[in-house]
């Protein structure tokens, strides 16, 4: 079992490793063969252009990292961005942390009162589609007149995007038990409490990983899109607008930025891969 | 850049595009402005306040005053005079500490101060009019930049030498409240906006010009314009030079508008006596900051790097020393006097130049209240054998390395 499980992780990380390669190879074949200066199709340009301010090389992306990063004194790029990435994860992970709270809460009350779900879910969609730019600057004055420090309102935002995935799946999931274990747990006169630590929520994990997996990803989101509109928080999204301003005579610079910020997505949706199977390995030594 | 690069890209800067103008606050200890916020609780963060704090308790003041300034983007140059006072003592020989809050993608300076996230805040004069004339009540207190650094650069063998020669031609201008001396130039030279010219949203770099997607680029002269002159000409392998473009100047086509200004809260300046003596030490200590560096160009680029700028040391420098053009010298009896005619002009070009949407900057007058010359002039009685004048100002000559580095 052990063996099977390092064996597909393995296995996952080459295949992982294996596609990065293939879309770094598809640009560079692209452009190689592409039309150099783009084309029309019925008017409309998206045959993108292959030459090197639009399309710079791979390696010149990565060569980006091992820049001086001015500024920061004897820096590189790459150690620059690693505290940036460190800066941003950590308020990725209380914005995930946060959304989780409120997200299993939430499933857990609308699992309950038949009522709340009718009533409350209709805002809860309504709220993801509120832009989080606009979102932003409410949230950061709220924040500011309860004295808290900036990085709150990154974390906050996080949640807000993180918590949805996870109600919409933790909900599905605490109604999915069959209904023979309901009423098995009737039938030992089990209170609704002890009905959903014992039944509810074990078979509702399956359903939940997915909520989370998105969840991660989307914290990312809410963090860097906090960061590039509020300011005063110098992490990945900082580095995102302020690598741009490069681009003109460095076209490749911003990509240091966003290969850091795809990096941070992966490495929060790993962290969730990884309690997964943590999760579901205990939960078939119990079932076996 | 948006369109033309790859969809990735695009969509990171377009969250950077999108985002309009709402306000925002900030006071917290981890809006501080040196690099080295890797922490988000990092408290000792804001170098420019620390040290001020540090020279005010060695000095002869009784109190210290705090304040905060909200500039509008983050730590470059273009601010130089701020991190200069900071760095320097200015502000804490004035008895002020200073937290100097760096702008972002969403920050509204003017924005800012009105709320009363700031105590006094960086933005351009019709900008903030326009804020103003939605109900903000807050005053122009010193016009720190007398001349406008908006350019359209255009590569010379597309023949654009002045705005008449926009006709046809496909013309990048900024939006957001950016593109008003673009329409009054093009009004200036008899030319319709919506028939004559092609006008496309531009991104804040010059890859659409470079790339020959606009015939034009609106650009600032301490920032873009030395963005084109820091990347290399694909066709000679060396790095694109003056003569390669066409440059009109709005400054010199005579619809310049204001821009740089330190404004301050209208209503706290009438009622609060501690607020407006601040205000006249702070102008006092930021006016002195600027001569520092337009005598220390290279030193102030440097302060201002220290102080967390990640721009390269060639651009910074550039920056500063085009910055100094669009203040020195004085045409006044001072720099920070606001000029009733160049005023006007803004004023003006703000009621009466409407962009492609019919919208106009302002739809009235501002009246008497918009701006004010006693703070500053104020400040300058506090200010003893600092040269605010220039007279004798000649600006240096920075020579761009690829990249800004």
């Amino acid at each position: 079992m052990r063996v099977g499980l390092a064996e597909r992780a393995l296995r996952r990380t080459a295949l992982l490793l294996a596609a990065l390669g293939l879309a770094a190879v598809a640009w560079e074949v692209y452009k190689a063969i592409g039309p150099e200066q783009g084309g029309d199709i019925f008017g409309w340009r998206i045959i993108p252009k292959t030459n090197d301010r639009v399309m710079p090389h791979v390696w010149e992306m990565f060569a980006e990292f091992g820049r001086p990063a001015i500024g920061s004194g004897d820096q590189q790029v790459w150690s620059v961005l690693l505290g940036y990435s460190w800066f941003t994860l950590r308020m990725a992970f209380a914005g995930l942390a946060l959304g989780a709270a409120i997200g299993v809460g939430l499933a857990v009350l609308m699992a309950r009162l038949r009522i709340v779900e009718r009533g409350l879910l209709p805002y809860l969609v309504i709220s993801q589609t509120i832009p989080l730019i606009a979102l932003a600057p409410q949230v950061t004055v709220i924040r500011g007149t309860l004295g808290l420090p900036q990085w709150t309102s990154a974390a906050t935002l996080a949640a807000f995007l993180s918590f949805f995935p996870i109600t919409v799946s933790t909900l599905r999931g605490l109604q999915s038990v069959p209904k023979a274990s309901l009423e098995l747990m009737d039938s030992y006169a089990a209170g609704w409490w002890t009905t959903l630590v014992k039944v509810r929520f074990p078979s509702a994990v399956p359903y939940m990983i997915p909520g989370f997996k998105l969840a991660a990803t989307a914290s990312v989101i809410g963090v860097i899109v906090t960061e590039i509109t509020l300011g005063g928080l110098r992490g990945v999204g900082f580095a995102t607008i302020d690598y741009s301003q490069k681009v003109t005579s460095q076209p490749a610079s911003v990509y240091a930025a966003v290969f850091a910020a795809a990096a941070l997505g992966l490495i929060m949706f790993g962290l969730v891969v990884l309690s997964e199977s943590f999760v579901m390995r205990k939960r078939s030594r119990e079932t076996t | 850049m948006k369109r033309s690069i790859t969809t990735i890209t695009a969509g990171v800067c377009a969250l950077a595009l999108v985002a309009g103008a709402c306000g925002s606050d900030d006071d917290a200890a981890s809006d501080d402005t040196t690099v080295e916020t890797a922490a988000p609780d990092d408290a000792g963060g804001d170098e420019a306040a620390t040290d001020n704090g540090a020279d005010a308790a060695a000095g002869d003041c009784e109190t210290t005053d705090s304040v905060s300034l909200q500039l509008q983007w983050f730590t470059q140059a273009q601010f130089g005079g701020y991190y200069a006072a900071a760095d320097q003592g200015f502000y804490a020989d004035q008895c002020l500490d200073v937290e100097i809050k760096e702008g972002a993608v969403e920050i509204v300076p003017q924005a800012e101060l009105a709320s009363g996230n700031a105590d006094f805040a960086i933005a351009w004069v019709p900008k903030a009019l326009q804020t103003r004339e939605a109900g903000a009540d807050i005053v122009n207190i010193a016009q720190v930049f007398e001349r406008s650094g908006t350019l359209q650069v255009s590569f010379a063998d597309n023949g654009i030498e002045s705005p008449a020669d926009f006709e046809g031609k496909v013309i990048g201008n900024w939006g957001f409240g950016n593109e008003y001396e673009v329409f009054a130039a093009i009004g200036a030279a008899g030319l319709d906006p919506a028939t004559d010219v092609e006008l496309v949203g531009q991104q804040f770099d010059m890859i659409a010009l470079l790339e020959g997607e606009i015939d034009a680029a609106e650009a600032m002269t301490y920032n873009e314009y030395a963005q084109v002159l820091e990347a290399v000409n694909p066709d000679t392998g060396e790095l694109y030079q003056p003569e390669d473009f066409n440059v009109i100047s709005y400054e010199e086509e005579g619809v310049g508008m204001l821009q740089d200004a330190i404004w301050a809260d209208a209503g706290r300046l009438a009622d609060d006596t501690e607020y407006r003596d601040a205000a006249v030490r702070f102008v006092a200590a930021s006016l002195q900051g600027w001569a520092f560096c337009r005598d220390n160009v290279e030193q102030c680029a440097t302060i201002v790097t220290e102080a967390g700028s990640t721009l390269g040391e060639s651009h910074q420098q550039w920056m500063m020393n085009e910055v100094n053009k669009l203040i020195w010298p004085a045409s006044g009896a001072n720099i920070g006097l606001i000029d009733q005619a160049a005023w006007d002009q803004t004023v003006e070009i703000s009621e009466n130049t409407p962009n492609l949407d019919g919208a106009t900057v302002l739809t009235g007058d501002p009246g008497d209240g918009a701006f004010t010359n006693d703070i500053v002039t104020e400040a300058v009685a506090l200010l003893d054998g600092v040269d605010l004048v220039g007279s004798g100002y000649s600006p240096t000559e920075i020579t761009l390395n690829e990249g800004g580095n």
